[in-house]
């Protein structure tokens, strides 16, 4: 009966759609990653800008696109946008667009708090020492943040890809919709097949997700 | 400290005030779309207008088989995809498949994103206000499922027995109104349902006539007895509100279609191999449009 399970995986393309699907959770969660980082970067420091005006547009962003479920985001993006102005997106952009802007506003949250964990002594030091603003923002303030960022970044960046499974709900077709597919055009006759499916999915999100650990573990050490 | 917590109430609510204005802003133009036509909205496209793109867009399940799923060669399959390859074919256009889950399916025809829903769309007065529905090309009873060797084959037998729900379907509605007299045991859960059935914790158990005929195919020992009751829900094409051009040539195709029991040979090839013997295709299957 196991053996049965297991040779679902390897019919046909099946195997090869997995992988395809991985492609897509991946590539699209890449892309919002990149563009979020800078991004966000960006939003940290305008966060922290000590303006009432800034600061009223950055929270309302922030907690705007924290109490939206990404799925409701998705649905405004895909389907709001179409119906309100008659822009006609496609899927994957408006997948896009949305980690995006969410990736912007955690990332930026992110940034802000290690910026401003930079202690008080740290700028006092730098001044006395005759740097200028921009010269402390670049020798003392960055460095110190950026060690910071990386744990909280790997995590936003592995919990995107993770979270890239809404996707199906606008149409894209990603690794674990692959997987129920194929899961459902089993079920009559290999009921077991489904144990196999999702542990493979599983390791395919690991596989994914691994590399970006091992590289932040290097980066870290590098720059301790 | 209390005055952070002020201004955390005021962007809350001014959030709230955004979320929520969006979200009404979808609602309004959908009403809007009925009445007036100026509406920016993502205009359907006609009949004419797909046989010049020549390709037509529909929106299938990829997952729920026999209705709609992909089979090991990455290929769409299914009941609806069936009638979905017949009418590509009709109007003599390519075809491209878009996969849709229940959640989206209305947003989908609503926005005109696809051309034609064929996702196993039940047709309800809710989904009727926001989409056009085609004539009906199947329809879904209740079914009851029990043991063999204490088979239920008559409604009346199930007086004083026990008899499994799940919560929220139409069967325990059915049952509560006109049989009031079977003790109704109620579940949350597909899942919990099934196993109290296996348990013998209840002596039948009843819900769609499709689940249950799939059901008892892959769990030996049960039969469905009683696989037509109640009144016929009705699972039609859907498109754009509006798109009138498309809808009468649905209507067209399958009264035309109902001439050659076109859906009697697609039950053959794509349900019966599922449901076997189990199932009478006339309980199932809707030809011409006319349900009786």
């Amino acid at each position: 009966m196991q053996d049965s399970g297991i040779s679902v995986l390897f019919m046909g393309s099946n195997f090869l759609r997995l992988l395809e699907g991985l492609w897509v959770t991946v590539r699209i969660s890449l892309i919002s990653v990149i563009l979020s980082i800078p991004l966000g970067i960006l939003f940290g420091m305008f966060m922290t800008l000590k303006n009432p005006f800034s600061k009223v547009i950055s929270r309302i962003y922030l907690e705007f696109i924290r109490i939206m479920p990404q799925l409701v985001l998705l649905f405004i993006a895909y389907f709001g946008v179409t119906r309100a102005f008659g822009w006609n997106l496609s899927a994957e952009l408006s997948a896009v667009i949305v980690f995006t802007l969410w990736g912007t506003a955690e990332m930026g949250d992110l940034v802000r708090g290690a910026l401003i964990s930079i202690p008080k002594h740290q700028y006092d030091s730098a001044e006395a020492l005759g740097m200028t603003k921009m010269q402390t923002f670049v020798y003392v303030v960055v460095p110190q943040t950026m060690r910071r960022l990386i744990p909280l970044t790997i995590n936003l960046t592995t919990r995107m890809i993770k979270t890239t499974s809404l996707v199906v709900l606008i149409g894209i077709t990603e690794v674990l919709k692959v997987g129920k597919q194929i899961i459902d055009a089993n079920r009559f006759d290999y009921p077991t097949a489904a144990l196999w499916v999702y542990g493979v999915v599983f390791l395919l999100y690991f596989l994914a997700c691994w590399p970006i650990s091992i590289l932040a573990k290097r980066l870290e050490k590098r720059w301790r | 400290m209390k005055r952070n917590l002020i201004t955390k109430f005021i962007t809350l609510a001014l959030s709230t005030l955004l979320l929520t204005g969006s979200l009404a802003g979808c609602g309004t133009q959908t009403t809007n779309n009925e009445g007036q036509p100026e509406a920016p909205s993502v205009s359907y496209r006609t009949v004419d207008e797909i046989k010049e793109s020549g390709k037509i867009v529909i929106g299938v399940f990829s997952d729920k088989a026999p209705f709609g799923y992909i089979d090991e060669n990455g290929k769409y399959q299914g009941y609806d995809v069936y009638f979905a390859e017949r009418i590509a074919k009709d109007l003599g256009v390519d075809i491209e498949y878009v996969s849709t889950d229940p959640a989206s399916r209305v947003e989908y025809a609503a926005t005109g994103k696809v051309d034609i829903i064929l996702a196993n769309f039940t047709v309800t007065e809710e989904r009727a206000q926001q989409v056009d529905f085609a004539l009906p090309y199947m329809k879904v009873k209740l079914g009851v499922v029990s043991p063999d060797n204490a088979l239920i084959t008559d409604i009346e037998q199930l007086n004083g027995k026990n008899l499994i729900v799940v919560k929220g379907t139409t069967a325990e509605t059915y049952f509560t109104e006109n049989y009031p007299e079977v003790n109704l045991q109620k579940y949350d859960e597909y899942a919990d349902a099934y196993n109290a059935l296996l348990d013998g914790r209840g002596d039948a158990f009843s819900t769609d006539n499709t689940e249950v005929l799939a059901w008892a195919i892959s769990n030996p020992g049960f039969t469905v007895g009683i696989d037509a009751l109640g009144n016929a829900d009705t699972i039609a094409p859907a498109v754009q509100k509006g798109n009138s051009t498309l809808l009468e040539w649905l209507n067209d195709e399958i009264v035309s279609l109902g001439a050659e029991k076109f859906f009697h040979a697609d039950y053959e090839e794509t349900l019966a191999p599922v449901y076997g013997e189990a199932a009478n295709p006339d309980s199932l299957v809707v030809e011409g449009g006319k349900v009786d």
